[in-house]
């Protein structure tokens, strides 16, 4: 299969590629454009070789909502101008000993946390890991996902639920001095208390209060 | 040699798939002026060729010959990128689409999964022109634009799944031949109604227009753009249009399948009644265009998030065990 490898090898040069400019371009925004097409071209990747849910759910919340809101987030706060100011003078480099630190402790983390990892007994049979061509990629994992892992995928959701709700928490501000509008108000208000005819007297005029 | 020949066998098919839809858009272009038209007893484009059928060709010579103007202060490459992006991925969801029986370039698994997800990259596009023209107007619209495709992104999600349901599959060919006996916007009416305005909101047509709401933000992320990069922008959203059309016709629809299954109906092709009923809700897209005031920004994100999701949200609940109760879950 010369095409599939010609393929791999394009995504795959892609994938690194990006990954790297993502952390050296000096525009933010550039920046999150590269997280982007690295995201695509790891879906892609997952296409290949077979996993066609998990390349299209990728797509669908990494590019399609998380980069989004990335985006959202670099345009708005105008980071790309501090971050540039970072790369001219040196003086402010205070960060990288922190950086190193935290990136330090995720990488034993996640070693401890994959050489600690039980998997289920037969998962290195090699019967076990043949993909069986007539079942939909889909049910499959459905029937894994909701019958042996449920417990676990109902805790993530829960995680990801109260992380939800921390954020709004914290960023919700009763603000005061705000004029809502009441869309019940708005649609319920009938001709008769909007206009007022007035008999007026010639000469005299009308006195209209506020 | 045999790498060969398959490259061209696909290049016709796509091709031939292709040809047809910037065909088709630009005749849409055409009767969507028509149509907005004549609600307002106007006559439209009806003097470049017959019936005004051509106006669009005699635009798109207009655009072509045009001056491209690149703002000095643009992000170039991205400002350029950004129709390019628009435009190629309106196209390339349609190689899921299924016009009949095996008549489809693509028959993946996961069709549904895949126009999703090319819809809701669909955003990049409007963010890249809009943050690229390095100018307010264009940045407004473009945060407007993705807020509100993002948020209408949800409910048709959630839209989707009410169909899944019914189906057992993503398949696109399998959703169309699971409505052989009764099309989904029968028993699922209301998700048919919500899906329609969820459609209009996410290819930004009036009324929720916003984006491009002329008395407030002169032409959204569209503002800087001129000649050819213009047209395509406005060729994608078009394409757009009509595949939004084209999901709600094979999801609530029935696809390819005839109305009745008696012998005057079952002369025409699929494809042909296919096209029917995408013509006939790009009608109905059209007519809204045409007679509905504009919607405001609060209101629009109110009715996506307050009403619409838990509406749709309700519904899953509803349909999930309606199907439980009385034992009607697809399974295969």
């Amino acid at each position: 299969m010369i095409a599939h490898a010609i393929f791999f090898y394009v995504f795959s040069i892609i994938a690194v590629v990006s990954a790297v400019m993502v952390t050296v371009s000096k525009n933010t925004v550039h920046s999150v454009f590269f997280l982007i097409l690295d995201f695509i071209s790891i879906s892609c990747l997952f296409i290949m070789i077979g996993a066609e849910f998990l390349g299209m759910i990728m797509l669908i919340v990494y590019v399609g909502a998380v980069a989004v809101l990335f985006l959202f987030v670099v345009m708005m706060l105008n980071v790309a101008q501090q971050k540039n100011q970072w790369f001219i003078s040196k003086e402010n480099s205070n960060h990288i000993p922190i950086g190193l630190l935290i990136s330090v402790i995720i990488f034993f983390e996640l070693i401890i946390v994959i050489g600690g990892w039980k998997y289920k007994p037969d998962l290195f049979d090699q019967g076990n890991l043949s993909i069986v061509n007539d079942v939909s990629n889909t049910h499959s994992l459905g029937m894994v996902l909701y019958t042996d892992y449920i417990h676990i995928f109902q805790i993530s959701g829960m995680i990801l639920l109260i992380a939800m709700i921390g954020a709004i928490v914290l960023t919700f501000r009763q603000r005061e001095g705000v004029k809502k509008q009441s869309y019940l108000k708005q649609i319920s208000r009938e001709r008769a208390e909007g206009v007022e005819v007035v008999e007026v007297a010639s000469n005299r005029g009308v006195k209209i209060d506020d | 040699m045999e790498y060969l020949d398959l490259i061209f066998q696909e290049t016709y098919k796509i091709l031939f798939l292709l040809v047809p839809v910037l065909v088709s858009v630009a005749m849409i272009v055409w009767l969507d002026r028509r149509v907005w038209a004549f609600v307002q007893k106007r006559q439209g484009p009806n003097v470049v060729g017959p019936f005004g059928l051509l106006q669009s060709l005699a635009d798109a010579l207009k655009y072509i010959f045009k001056e491209i103007i690149i703002p000095a202060s643009s992000n170039k490459i991205i400002f350029i990128l950004a129709p390019i992006i628009t435009m190629t991925l309106a196209l390339i969801a349609w190689a899921v689409i299924p016009f009949g029986v095996d008549q489809v370039l693509a028959d993946i698994n996961v069709g549904i999964l895949y126009i999703f997800a090319v819809s809701s990259l669909g955003v990049y596009g409007i963010i890249m022109g809009g943050w690229a023209s390095n100018s307010k107007y264009p940045f407004l619209g473009s945060i407007r634009s993705a807020a509100q495709m993002v948020s209408y992104e949800v409910s048709i999600g959630i839209i989707i799944i009410n169909v899944l349901l019914c189906v057992g599959s993503l398949n696109l060919s399998d959703i169309v031949l699971a409505q052989k006996d009764m099309w989904f916007v029968i028993p699922l009416f209301p998700m048919f109604v919500i899906f329609f305005i969820s459609a209009l909101a996410e290819t930004n047509r009036p009324p929720f227009d916003l984006p491009e709401a002329e008395a407030e933000l002169v032409a959204g992320y569209q503002t800087e753009y001129s000649g050819m990069m213009y047209a395509m922008f406005w060729l994608g959203e078009y394409a757009n249009i009509l595949l939004m059309c084209a999901l709600g016709s094979i999801l609530f629809l029935g696809g390819w399948l005839s109305p009745i299954e008696l012998y005057p109906f079952n002369l025409i092709p699929g494809a042909l009644w296919l096209i029917f009923k995408i013509l006939f809700l790009f009608i109905l897209f059209a007519l809204v265009k045409a007679i509905v005031p504009r919607y405001r920004y609060d209101q629009l994100m109110r009715l996506g998030w307050k009403i619409f999701l838990p509406l749709s949200l309700t519904y899953v609940v509803l349909t999930a065990s309606y199907l439980f109760y009385f034992n009607l879950l697809p399974t295969n």
